[in-house]
């Protein structure tokens, strides 16, 4: 599998990122965000954390508007894999490739804790590798992650089983619980913890090492 | 532009005394210009001339065998083996934090944050040690939530891992908080930058961020006492953009391996007057500077305002000229500002020109070499009269003084508000005794620890001075580390005063005595004097910062009791309690001696700790609020129960030194007590950990009531 890293000026995490993917056997190229085209043979792109343009404006607000983007978004609709986690979730919403948005988190702090998740759904190439309920444990890290979104969209989302992670102890005020969403065809996924800081003993706990490896064994698969 | 004439007031007004002032007339020999002044004024305040401590910083142990670099650069460099070294230091930022305390706090991150990264380290870790008034003062709550915020929101959005640090509150802090703030980063030992320039006709090249008028004279402002004009220092308060920053270290690494720098500084306090004189005064050459090609952010700044301006994300560069297009297209890559704005020379001058006048032309070494030095007259601090009757207090009640007092309650509500795992490399997040981070693609990790104990150094500065290493000491050994190296930023009030001086001197010769002892020499370190605010200064604060290495994970000590262990003291008890948290915070007595450090024993019993590391589930070391609160922190974060045998308030709340609470198997209790038999470390079971109350002697209190206590009493007191 072949995992394309996008950095922005402000993106912290694009590291972390590339080891989580690497660990889990992807062969790993890294993407500017001037850059207007992917790599060939690009099967996802990680859209990592951080404060693109740090943060001005509005999360993800003028990365979605970089040059890589537009190749990001012809990736996703010829049925190319994105993930985006913490700033890359922002960042997928400013690019309409996820509905809702990412609001203030409700006390008003940054908040950096390990937190409990509940997998939502295995529906998915990200979620097949745990079990449906199971409860994981994996750090948050951001100011504005408490998910947003119309009624009706909020409604499709569960019908559609389309929500991939839910918070076992709500800490930013999301509806619904929400951590993490795919899109319609489940090939785009946003969620504001960091699985890719828990994927080494070290770390304190590996649950998310299983998200990317189970990515990595259908791709394999496919 | 006409610039002002020099007046006895104009004078004082930058902070120069009329001695100095005709020091600066001898050695040009003729009235500065005001750009001038404002220059002299630069380089010779406190803040970057340490004119009242340098003498007594000479005598500090700065040397040894994994020293790479020791003061006198932008940070301290220390040997980490495999052909890499670790940088680092820790900076105040106490003034402009009381000003303005979200930029206040923020800016000295971004600062120490350069420090580390212009010696060509990527920062792995940063910790900040927090000093604040009482939070019934008025001000508090709001610099409390400031000073989180504002290191929250630069640490945060650069991406360094917050992984330690300190908050405290005293009443002596009211008027004048600190805020000091600590960085290391990792590079290998043989691409380390320093700032000394070589060459002639090489050019200087200005990169990062542009030049406006905040901060300008920031440095002066530093060196003064405060009184009640102070909100009409904010404009000298400086605006932090980590998003620049951020993008300032990763186009300066990609320029530091393209091989296009001769030398580097950032500029820091004082800008880009400190940093000019400091590259060519240590390359025994001068400086030209021509001021129209500085970018800058408003328009019709002058010579003067160009030259102390501390706007922020900023550093000075000698650049080896057939490298110019190269390094050019890496800062236009990263959209940040290259500009030559002058030349080295080899005369010994510091020229600067403005729309083709000279604006100041003084002798370049004569600005930092011949910088004022004083031997300030100290006392010595008489030694604290004997402690006197304690009122008595249940044990249980003693605990929950403490617990239920900001400065010893948990502590989540600052450090969950900064992003303790960036970078993945995080092995131990705060709330332990030191953090960890590992060294990245490596299966070595590095502990980081920021420790002191303000009332000891006021008590007895020297037995204080020893306490801050020795503890930091312990709390690099109880993760299985062993300490390498040290940096201090030493907060003091006013040192014309000869009693604040005698703290000074005292702190020193303390932390010199303990540093040599245990081997964790001084390589980096910082001066904040003048913490007084109409006249009443904080309590002696010599923050130590310290750093030691684990040569593997396997080391690490970072586990939790488990039901059933046991808990073993080590090292010896005598009750001490004077100067103690529990009467500080029970009673508001500050009385007593502070105890005595045996560095003998802190040696003896540090070794015996890490020697037996297999032996132990987890430890923790002794430190102020004693056995008790120790003891409960480490059951309370396991969530379980605690019973101590002791029931006496001077064995539970006592506060000497060289000691570390362990929890054991029955079977790593029984290896642990042998292995002591052999050596002269005391090793005393204690007590046991698990159920579900919290129990010393025959008095006792459930466990979930004193978690809810402990872990509310910070937001409730801030909030």
């Amino acid at each position: 599998m072949k995992a394309a890293v996008v950095t922005f000026p402000g993106s912290n995490c694009d590291r972390d990122l590339a080891v989580a993917f690497e660990k889990a056997g992807a062969e790993v190229v890294r993407v500017w965000h001037k850059d207007s085209a992917l790599p060939q043979g690009v099967d996802i792109v990680g859209v990592p954390g951080g404060f693109s343009f740090g943060d001005y404006l509005r999360c993800g607000a003028i990365a979605a508007q970089s040059p890589i983007a537009a190749a990001i978004q012809a990736h996703a609709s010829r049925g190319g894999y994105v993930i985006g986690i913490c700033n890359g979730f922002q960042v997928l919403t400013e690019m309409r490739l996820l509905p809702g948005a990412l609001m203030r988190n409700a006390g008003l702090k940054f908040i950096c804790k390990p937190v409990e998740l509940v997998v939502a759904t295995t529906e998915s190439d990200y979620t097949a590798g745990y079990a449906k309920g199971q409860r994981i444990s994996v750090p948050v890290a951001h100011h504005d992650g408490n998910y947003t979104v119309d009624a009706e969209t909020l409604a499709r989302l569960q019908g559609e089983d389309r929500v991939a992670f839910r918070y076992g102890d709500n800490p930013n005020g999301s509806m619904g619980d929400i951590a993490g969403i795919l899109s319609e065809n489940r090939r785009v996924l946003g969620m504001m913890p960091h699985p890719e800081r828990v994927v080494d003993p070290a770390h304190g706990g590996a649950d998310g090492a299983v998200l990317f490896a189970s990515l990595v064994g259908k791709m394999a698969l496919a | 532009m006409q610039e002002p004439q020099i007046t006895a007031e104009l004078i004082a007004s930058h902070g120069i005394k009329p001695d100095e002032y005709q020091r600066i007339l001898d050695i040009i020999g003729r009235e500065p210009t005001f750009t001038e002044l404002g220059i002299f004024s630069a380089m010779w305040n406190e803040h970057c001339s340490y004119k009242s401590s340098k003498k007594w910083l000479r005598t500090l142990p700065t040397t040894g065998p994994q020293v790479i670099c020791g003061p006198g650069e932008n940070a301290g460099v220390v040997d980490i083996g495999d052909g890499q070294a670790v940088i680092f230091k820790m900076e105040s930022h106490n003034h402009p934090s009381y000003i303005e305390p979200h930029q206040g706090a923020a800016t000295g991150v971004g600062g120490i944050l350069r420090d580390v990264f212009t010696m060509g380290a990527r920062p792995i870790a940063a910790m900040n040690a927090l000093s604040f008034g009482l939070p019934s003062h008025p001000k508090t709550s709001h610099l409390v939530k400031g000073v989180v915020e504002g290191i929250g929101a630069y640490g945060n959005a650069f991406g360094v891992p917050t992984v330690g640090g300190e908050v405290r509150f005293h009443r002596s802090y009211n008027g004048n908080c600190l805020v000091n703030a600590f960085a290391a980063g990792i590079a290998d030992a043989d691409k380390i930058f320093y700032s000394v320039a070589s060459g002639v006709g090489m050019p200087v090249v200005y990169l990062g961020a542009k030049t406006g008028r905040d901060g300008v004279g920031g440095a002066t402002m530093a060196s003064a006492e405060f009184d009640d004009t102070i909100e009409e220092k904010r404009p000298t308060v400086q605006v932090g953009d980590p998003f620049t920053e951020k993008r300032l270290l990763e186009a300066s690494l990609e320029l530091m391996g393209s091989g296009a720098v001769i030398s580097i500084q950032d500029m820091g306090a004082a800008g880009l007057t400190c940093s000019a004189v400091e590259m060519g005064d240590k390359g025994n050459l001068g400086i030209k500077l021509i001021l129209d090609a500085v970018p800058q952010r408003e328009a019709a700044m002058t010579a003067y305002e160009m030259m102390l301006s501390e706007s922020q994300e900023r550093m000075l560069m000698v650049l080896k000229p057939e490298k110019e297009a190269e390094a050019r297209a890496i800062f236009e890559k990263w959209d940040l500002d290259f500009a030559i704005v002058g030349e080295t020379i080899p005369e010994d001058r510091f020229l600067i020109l403005h729309g083709n006048e000279v604006k100041a032309d003084l002798p370049l070494s004569k600005l930092s070499s011949s910088a004022p030095e004083y031997d300030r007259p100290w006392i010595e601090t008489p030694a604290a009269a004997p402690l006197g009757e304690v009122p008595a207090i249940g044990a249980i009640d003693a605990l929950k003084a403490l617990i239920g007092s900001p400065s010893y309650a948990h502590k989540s509500w600052v450090w969950e508000q900064y992003d303790s795992q960036v970078g993945a490399d995080t092995v131990v997040r705060p709330g332990m005794a030191a953090g960890v981070v590992r060294v990245h693609g490596t299966g070595k990790a590095l502990a980081f620890t920021s420790d002191v104990t303000p009332r000891y150094v006021k008590a007895n500065p020297f037995e204080g001075g020893k306490q801050a290493v020795a503890e930091a000491y312990r709390n690099l050994t109880a993760v299985g580390a062993l300490p390498l190296a040290t940096t201090d930023n030493l907060n003091f009030g006013n040192p014309e005063k000869p009693e604040i001086m005698g703290q000074f001197v005292g702190a020193i010769k303390g932390i010199g005595a303990a540093v040599a002892a245990l081997e964790m020499p001084i390589v980096s370190g910082n001066v904040s004097l003048y913490n007084e605010t109409d006249g009443s200064a904080i309590l002696p604060t010599p923050t130590i910062g310290a750093v030691g290495i684990l040569a593997s994970l396997d080391d690490l000590i970072a586990g939790q009791p488990a039901e059933g262990d046991i808990a073993l003291l080590i090292g010896e008890t005598f009750g001490h309690l004077g100067q103690s948290a529990l009467l500080a915070e029970a009673f508001g007595i500050e009385a007593g001696d502070a105890p005595h450090v045996d560095l003998a024993a802190e040696k003896r019993n540090g070794d015996f700790l890490r020697a037996n590391r297999k032996a132990l589930r987890a430890a923790t070391d002794l430190a102020d609020g004693g056995l008790a609160l120790a003891a409960f922190e480490m059951a309370e974060a396991a969530g379980l129960g605690l019973n101590l045998d002791a029931g006496d308030i001077p064995t539970l709340f006592g506060e000497d030194q060289a000691r570390y609470l362990v929890a054991c198997s029955a079977e790593g209790a029984a290896a642990l007590e042998a292995a002591a038999l052999a050596t002269d470390v005391p090793v005393l079971r204690v007590g046991r950990f698990g159920g579900t109350s919290v129990s010393f002697g025959s008095a006792s209190a459930p466990l979930a009531d004193l978690s809810a206590l402990y872990r509310g009493a910070f937001a409730a007191a801030v909030e």
